[in-house]
């Protein structure tokens, strides 16, 4: 459904021919998320019955996701794989504490964002920060906006796409990279978003707008027309 | 509306978060700007594509420590 919503609008890039294509406002990018199964209740259930293989079955489904959520905030090889471990064996010692008011795997984001934050910031004390300064406006108007062609995610191999998407995601500012992540990445709503950080919603969507605009302007030297292998 | 607005408001645009008359607006100018037009779209895309991304396997050596640190917690736990 993605691939057909993404296909149709490209056939839209370009000058426009004829009648404007409306694009779809009503929050496009969200689909329902892949992540929470329907067992996923009856599985925490089980472990907060005392049930291990339960646990460990939760394990095994988000691990590979809660790493890739530590190594997005933290850049860190390292710190990625302890914040992934701290976050697992947190929750299990928490796992009573859990009220269900939300989905298991939201709540194990917000643990193992908080674990990938303190890294963070103890690697790098200055670049996180929850101060929100006032920031200008002019600096978000894009510097290059060049036609991408049609289908630019496909001239790439899935590692060279891995590659390129970890290249640009590197460059951007912690503060905007893990607003970006939380929300975009993790689905988390925006309210979650500034819960786990401590910071505002206004500061929450100020971020992720530049980090969707920095991150579109990182991509244009990867997929604009003439750049393909 | 100008094109610095219309930047400004990409991103609540995107998540459905416009008003009606806002949103209106916003498409007006689309219609007839195509740097805007790209960038939101292009935006649209970029948002997309990571949503898309496969998490990594977990390295083998990684899901050991993990999985071995797991359960000496469970057993201290039961214990």
């Amino acid at each position: 459904m993605l691939s057909a919503a993404i296909m149709e609008k490209k056939a839209n890039f370009g000058p426009p021919v004829g009648p404007p294509i409306p694009l779809s406002a009503s929050n496009p990018h969200r689909l329902p998320s892949r992540v929470a199964r329907e067992d996923e209740h009856v599985l925490v259930a089980a472990a907060k019955r005392g049930d291990a293989s339960a646990f460990e079955e939760l394990v095994s489904r988000y691990e590979g996701k809660i790493f890739r959520l530590t190594m997005n905030i933290t850049r860190n090889r390292e710190d990625a794989e302890d914040a992934m471990q701290d976050a697992f064996l947190k929750s299990y010692s928490h796992l009573k504490e859990f009220q269900e008011d939300s989905r298991f795997y939201t709540w194990l984001v917000r643990i193992a964002a908080n674990e990938a934050l303190m890294r963070l910031r103890k690697r790098r004390p200055n670049q996180f920060s929850l101060d929100e300064p006032i920031q200008g406006e002019d600096d978000l108007m894009p510097f290059e906006v060049e036609d991408w062609g049609p289908s630019p995610e496909q001239r790439f191999a899935q590692t060279e796409m891995r590659e390129i998407l970890s290249s640009v995601i590197d460059k951007l500012e912690p503060d905007y990279r893990v607003v970006f992540v939380l929300r975009d990445i993790e689905e988390l709503s925006t309210e979650e978003t500034a819960k786990t950080l401590g910071i505002s919603i206004p500061a929450v969507k100020s971020r992720l707008l530049r980090a969707r605009l920095k991150l579109r302007e990182n991509l244009n030297r990867y997929f604009r027309q003439g750049t393909a292998n | 509306m100008n094109c610095k607005k219309v930047i400004r408001e990409i991103s609540n645009y995107l998540d459905g978060d416009l008003e009606l008359s806002a949103r209106q607006e916003l498409e007006r100018h689309l219609e007839h700007c195509d740097d805007c037009r790209m960038t939101v779209d292009q935006t649209k895309l970029t948002v997309e594509i990571f949503c898309d991304e496969e998490p990594v396997e977990l390295p083998a050596e990684v899901k050991s420590r993990l999985h071995d640190a797991l359960q000496r917690k469970i057993q201290d736990k039961g214990n």
